[in-house]
């Protein structure tokens, strides 16, 4: 006998209503598809445009980026140069902080705290990046500027600093998420053989969910990469090829942000560099997401 | 060497090691003292510069501490941006993100909810859910810029809309659909498919099951989820000014097609005139904005209370 699917309608015009809502709910979904191809095609179709005017060899070689100059230089380094530093400050802080404050939430304080603490800690992430350059420039800069006389106005460390602050509940959020997800019986395990809380924290439990503390860490990574706001008005706009974090930089985000304000005719060459910039700067971020995608498939540990 | 030599000397060695052990033990208990303290340290720290950061723009924009003058005044939400601080005001600014948040939640909800519903009602196991899946996880990581990027692309230039409210309205969407989707779905899931069944046991359709069943009972979640989307969508800066937002608006916008600023990007501005009364306007400007979002997550706070799941 065959099997009657009860939640088709017996009705024939309901059952074309059905299937009408049904395709509406299938092209909802296929938004998020059409969203993914608008913007690979988008910066693959000007990213060509501007390689056909600017050589790809001048663009991964020169040290100098002044494509609004006179004198027009398109070397990407110095950008990525500026991203990469001002991101790896964020890290110098968001990475200790955050593991620690993810170790003490998993393993050391009781529910009560960690149901208060981490809800607070997530409104530092909610907090616009808008606000947090402006804190940046106006309190942070003039104050580090009493202990470093010859720190700039605009200067990567102090955009750096910030970023970092707003990625530590990034990192001790997923990196808890990571720490509470390795079983008990690890724990009573470690413990039956005589560790100490800080041992079986540190040497059963961190190693045991490695994969995901470090997904949270490239995570954290990529957002300060894409991070906008805090390096455009902190960082300073001076495309230069430095690592030095007391002086102006420019980030790719930070270029995009400078063309964007001023008027750029469509098609422009100057046009054409947001698209190129912004496809590098998509490059970055869609390897390190694979990256920490990746790892925790590969490092999972499973104990089932 | 005799079998009792070798027992002694390990039996030695044993105490030793025991020995050492004991002595070590306080040290070992010490080790997880000093993280307890620096756990405290690291969130004491984060939460104490969210402290300094609200009181600092507190005292910025009204004085309240260092006794200078108050920005947050009648004429800060009834003035347009002037060249002149003092009849400098947010109006444009107030209302542009108004709008534009307004229509952004019109295109995201509907979006966000129905493919929700699809994913968790209808697809099946097959290439093109997974691709979805794929698309909407990876869509969540990619940088807010870009998307402004797409914005500047599509909407602006091939859809013509030009650097207009729509433009930015359909960008911010975009932006918000996956948390929405997200949100949504772990709401859905959390309805027992039994209360499916028994819908589907007194004759519903699937679509009436959906609508009469699943939404009413996971409402809340996918309310708390998009006001939170919202939340982000209200400080975002970029995208928006990489579409092309303008910085200066003296009036209030007409229609759907005309240009606009929002609150962040007033503030963004306010902040990049190298002027301390502009930058004292600007910590005005974050403190509205900090307001807002703050009601905005209070009520979801609220609305997760108000519909907790009760089976």
């Amino acid at each position: 006998m065959a099997v009657t699917d009860l939640r088709k309608p017996i009705n024939p015009v309901r059952a074309i209503g059905e299937r009408i809502i049904q395709i509406a709910l299938l092209l909802a979904a296929a938004v998020s598809i059409f969203t993914t191809a608008g913007i690979v095609f988008s910066l693959i179709f000007e990213t060509i445009a501007f390689f056909s005017e600017v050589s790809i060899i001048e663009f991964l070689t020169d040290t100098e980026w002044t494509p609004l100059f006179a004198n027009q230089r398109f070397g990407i380094w110095p950008l990525v140069s500026a991203t990469v530093l001002t991101s790896a400050i964020a890290m110098v802080v968001a990475v200790p902080l955050g593991l620690i404050a993810a170790i003490f939430l998993s393993e050391f304080a009781d529910d009560r705290v960690r149901r208060t603490v981490k809800p607070l800690l997530e409104i530092l992430a909610g907090i616009p990046t808008v606000v947090y350059g402006y804190f940046a420039l106006t309190f942070l800069t003039p104050l580090l500027r009493n202990f470093i006389p010859t720190l700039s106005i605009f200067n990567s460390l102090s955009a750096g600093l910030i970023m970092g602050v707003m990625l530590i509940p990034i990192v001790a959020s997923l990196s808890e998420d990571a720490l509470s997800a390795v079983p008990n019986s690890l724990r009573e395990a470690a413990y039956g053989l005589g560790s100490t809380r800080f041992e079986v924290a540190v040497h059963v439990i961190f190693p045991a969910a490695i994969s995901g503390v470090i997904a949270s860490i490239v995570l954290a990574f990529s957002r300060a990469v894409g991070e906008t706001m805090i390096v455009a008005i902190a960082a300073g706009q001076n495309p230069r090829l430095t690592f030095d974090p007391t002086v102006p930089v420019m980030t790719m985000t930070s270029y995009i942000v400078q063309v964007s304000l001023g008027d750029t005719p469509y098609g422009s060459l100057s046009y054409h560099t947001l698209y190129a910039v912004g496809f590098t700067l998509f490059l970055f971020t869609f390897v390190l997401n694979i990256f920490s995608y990746w790892m925790v498939r590969k490092f999972r540990e499973v104990y089932d | 060497m005799s079998a009792q030599e070798q027992l002694g000397v390990k039996a030695q060695t044993v105490e030793t090691n025991v020995d050492r052990g004991s002595g070590n033990l306080k040290w070992r208990h010490f080790k997880g003292k000093i993280l307890t303290v620096l756990g405290w340290f690291s969130i004491v720290f984060g939460l104490g510069m969210l402290l300094v950061l609200i009181l600092d723009v507190v005292n910025k924009a009204t004085g309240i501490f260092s006794g200078g003058t108050n920005w947050l005044t009648w004429e800060f939400f009834n003035n347009f941006d002037s060249r002149f601080p003092a009849r400098a005001g947010a109006k444009a600014a107030i209302y542009g993100t108004l709008y534009t948040i307004t229509l952004t939640i019109l295109f995201a909800f509907p979006l966000g909810v129905a493919a929700a519903i699809y994913l968790e009602e209808y697809a099946k196991d097959n290439w093109f859910t997974r691709l979805v899946e794929i698309n909407i996880s990876n869509l969540a990581a990619v940088p807010s810029i870009i998307y402004g990027l797409l914005g500047l692309q599509v909407f602006v230039r091939w859809f013509a809309f030009g650097r207009s409210i729509l433009a930015g309205a359909l960008t911010l969407a975009l932006l918000v659909v996956p948390i929405i989707i997200v949100a949504s779905r772990e709401s859905i899931r959390a309805v027992p498919s039994s209360l499916r069944q028994a819908s589907y046991a007194l004759g519903a359709t699937r679509w009436q099951t959906v609508w009469h069943v699943v939404l009413p009972q996971s409402i809340g979640g996918i309310l708390t989820g998009s006001i939170l989307a919202v939340s982000r969508a209200i400080g975002e800066t970029a995208p928006l000014i990489t579409i092309g937002a303008l910085t200066f608006v003296p009036f209030l916008p007409r229609n759907l097609f005309d240009v606009f600023t929002v609150l962040p990007i007033q503030i963004f501005n306010w902040t990049s005139r190298p002027n301390d009364d502009f930058r004292a306007l600007a910590a005005a400007g974050i403190l509205v904005l900090l307001t807002i979002l703050l009601t905005i997550n209070a009520l979801a706070i609220y609305l997760r209370n108000r519909y907790q799941k009760r089976y």
